[in-house]
């Protein structure tokens, strides 16, 4: 008797996986159809995907773009698709897409707030993303006052003598701090700012004005602003100005000294009692009336100052939020190095603070923006109104879907972008291992 | 704190542009070379800004002639947009000169709220639109109907009036904009809108069928709808009425856009006084002598602006009815220019 044991040599040359558990079909089976009640609900739903496509695929594909009227458009459709056929009459967005993005500003000036955007684009580029110089931050800085006066036209000294008015606080504050201790070299250098603004910067910005004579633009006069342009202007500076306000009156709120406690908390309380609505009627009928005869504060002003106002007092709450998340050994921590108040802020509250709140803080960046569209009650030609307009004009009185659509693109174009970048910053700034 | 002072930063761009004090509205058009019209923020026909952003319409052309009476440029004007909300705000606080913006005459409008109408460019009446196959065919039988009515405006009391009086309860659904009603009520979120008979007919021309409304035939209001100014400067006013005077009589004596260089030597002396050619009228008003030529030369006489805008063969196809000239058997009708 012999055992015979056999012992393959070579390998069996790998198999590919079974059909079922690889590539789409895995990925379907376990995504879309891992039990009865999830395949049922697959199915629902792909059917409801299915027929919503199937009623807007041939209004998009029936789409017209050239045409002068609304009449004409159905004209088109029902001469090309048939008498029942629906399209969608894009012509009315070609006809008015100037309208939508620079409102009645006038057009051989189109290229002041184009340009404007591009040095908007410039400007954000150094806050927004780590690897761009950080000279170009004093770009930033410059930039109110460049746009401004792009937009609003006029003698590029009033911006100038603003601006002066932080140097002289700086100044003031420099030589107070040495001898007078620190809050009254604050006081002081507000208190200079404040003067110098209310009572020097008109007198010599009107000096600057007959000296520099070749730096004044074609003023233009906000009446004259709208669609996105509108939109743009009212948002970013809400932006850009709610931030550090809403910082200020959430440390203020948090502040041991009475008094700057009460009118921080009396501040956010109220504005955040009151609907963004009734400030800017308030903005729009009340000012009107209480400001002297003669006096014209321009609406946009008005505007822009109450949606910041409204949105610092968001703001404020939020990173309020985000400095009560800090553990108290944080705050010890910054005292036991000896940093003063602000050094402790600047270099080891905020930093946190800040990085805890950033979704929120988007979240309410994205709201500003969408809330710019309440000006049409007051009636500024903001995209919606806009749209009002538009379908006043007997050629496209009756068209609805294709103009609300457009402008909802664009507001989601924009706040997607600013949600994805939210995203991008979490993930740079974060510190702790996951 | 130093970062507060970054947004009161803006606070200090503000134009504080100190007009001329109180020299009468006028002098102050006068002086900033510019009207102020306060318009619709859009209305088919009235006032809508067309795809190179220039402002067109019925009521539109009144701030034209106005503005080349005044300072001899029809586009020398500066449009603000209001709403039925804001428009009269705008008027009281200076914001504008003049509102022509569908803006029913009323004794509280006029004694109650400080304003003075400068004429009647619009008779008008408050009407009921509803779908064919709701099968109704009087506004009392409207019980317990759902009504799609703009708010801030006196169809709002219309309404509430009319159903009082008829004993009948109604659900109001308030909208902000014509825009707006079309929505609502094309959607079916109320049973019958309720505005000015004739927006209500320049409405329905727009939808995709328009034959399946109809019009009630009730009219339970009037609507006499004018150019407004503020109460106290007669003189302003005085500019607006009779400018409007001027288009309607250029319509009685036959003076249109064409014909007005010819019609200046012409024989009838109420047309020498008005064209200017005779007289110094122009002068008693604040103006020089041909600041109605311009005015009718600017868009037409009444009866052309009312063709071209909203007439009969334009979207809106209105007829002249009410606003036929007196002698056709309407109520437009300008005093003598002597």
């Amino acid at each position: 008797m012999h055992d015979v044991s056999f012992v393959r040599h070579e390998m069996l040359s790998p198999q590919p996986a079974p059909a079922s558990q690889v590539g789409p079909l895995r990925w379907a089976r376990e995504n879309l159809f891992s039990s009865i009640l999830n395949s049922f609900l697959t199915i629902v739903s792909a059917a409801a995907v299915i027929l919503a496509l199937a009623h807007l695929w041939p209004w998009f594909a029936h789409s017209v773009w050239h045409a002068g009227s609304l009449r004409e458009c159905r004209e088109m459709i029902a001469q090309r698709w048939g008498e029942d056929a629906t399209g969608a009459c894009f012509a009315v967005i070609r006809d008015r897409w100037k309208q939508f993005l620079f409102g009645f500003y006038p057009s051989e000036l189109y290229w002041r707030p184009t340009l404007s955007f591009v040095l908007l684009l410039a400007a954000l580029a150094p806050i927004l993303f780590s690897a761009v110089p950080r000279r170009m931050l004093w770009f930033s800085i410059a930039f109110p006052g460049i746009v401004y006066w792009l937009l609003w036209g006029g003698s590029l000294a009033l911006p100038i003598c603003v601006y002066a008015g932080f140097l002289v606080g700086m100044l003031v504050h420099r030589l107070v701090g040495p001898r007078f201790g620190s809050l009254l070299a604050l006081i002081g250098g507000v208190l200079a700012t404040l003067i110098w603004w209310f009572y020097l910067a008109g007198p010599v910005a009107g000096l600057l004005e007959t000296i520099l004579p070749f730096l004044t633009l074609e003023p233009v006069a906000s009446k004259r602003f709208g669609g996105f342009m509108l939109s743009i202007v009212i948002g970013a500076t809400g932006i850009a100005f709610s931030l550090p306000l809403g910082v200020l009156l959430a440390l203020g709120r948090r502040s041991g000294l009475f008094i700057i406690q009460s009118i921080c908390i009396g501040f956010i309380e109220f504005i955040r009692g009151v609907p963004l609505i009734t400030l800017l009627l308030v903005a729009s009928f009340l000012l009107n009336i209480f400001l002297p005869p003669g006096t014209n504060f321009d609406i946009i002003l008005r505007v822009i100052i109450m949606v910041t106002l409204f949105s610092a007092a968001y703001m404020a709450e939020t990173i309020r939020g985000g400095l009560a998340a800090l553990p108290r050994g944080q705050y010890e921590a910054a005292d036991a190095l000896g940093l003063d108040y602000w050094q402790a802020m600047r270099l080891v509250i905020m930093p946190q603070a800040l990085k805890i709140s950033i979704p929120n803080i988007v979240n309410n960046f994205i709201s500003l923006f969408k809330d710019t569209t309440l000006v049409a009650i007051i009636a500024l030609l903001d995209p919606i109104g806009l749209v009002t307009s538009i379908r006043a004009d007997s050629n496209w009185n009756g068209i609805v879907w294709e103009l609300y659509g457009f402008v909802a693109l664009i507001f989601f174009i924009c706040c997607y972008s600013m949600s994805v970048y939210s995203k991008h910053l979490e993930r740079r700034l974060r510190t702790d291992h996951r | 704190m130093t970062k507060i002072k970054a947004f009161i930063g803006p606070a200090v761009f503000l134009t504080f542009a100190a007009g001329a004090a109180t020299a009468g509205t006028l002098g102050d058009v006068k002086g900033r070379d510019v009207l102020k019209c306060g318009v619709n923020t859009g209305f088919a026909g009235f006032a809508y800004p067309d795809s190179s952003g220039r402002w067109q319409g019925f009521d539109v052309a009144i701030c034209r002639a106005v503005a080349a009476a005044v300072l001899g440029d029809q586009d020398k004007i500066e449009f603000v947009p209001t709403t039925g909300e804001t428009r009269f705000t705008a008027l009281t606080s200076g914001e504008i000169d003049v509102l022509p913006r569908n803006t029913t005459w009323t004794f509280t409008r006029d004694v109650d709220l400080k304003f003075t109408f400068a004429g009647v460019n619009y008779y008008d009446g408050q009407g009921f639109m509803v779908r064919k196959d709701l099968g109704v065919t009087s506004a009392k039988e409207l019980d317990g109907a759902t009504i799609c009515v703009q708010t801030g405006t006196t169809t709002e009391l219309n309404l509430a009036d009319y159903f009082k009086t008829q004993g009948i309860s109604y659900q109001p659904v308030p909208i902000q904009t014509p825009a707006e009603a079309d929505q609502q009520f094309l959607g079916g979120a109320c049973d019958a809108y309720t505005t000015d008979a004739s927006q209500l007919a320049t409405q329905r021309g727009t939808y995709p069928n328009p034959a399946d409304y109809i019009i009630l035939p009730e009219i339970i209001s009037k609507e006499p709808l004018g150019p407004v100014v503020r109460q106290g400067d007669d003189e302003w006013a005085d500019v607006v009425r009779w400018t409007y005077n001027a288009l309607v009589a250029a319509e009685e004596y036959g003076v249109t856009k064409k014909n007005i260089d010819e019609m200046s030597s012409s024989e009838n002396p109420e047309v020498r006084r008005l064209l200017g050619t005779e007289g110094d009228l122009g002068r008693m008003l604040g103006l020089d002598a041909d600041w109605a030529k311009r005015a009718i030369a600017a868009n037409g006489n009444y009866g052309e602006i009312f063709a071209e805008t909203i007439g009969v063969g334009t979207p809106a196809n209105i007829e002249r009815g009410l606003n036929a000239l007196w002698i056709n058997g309407g109520l437009q009708y300008s005093p003598p220019f002597r």
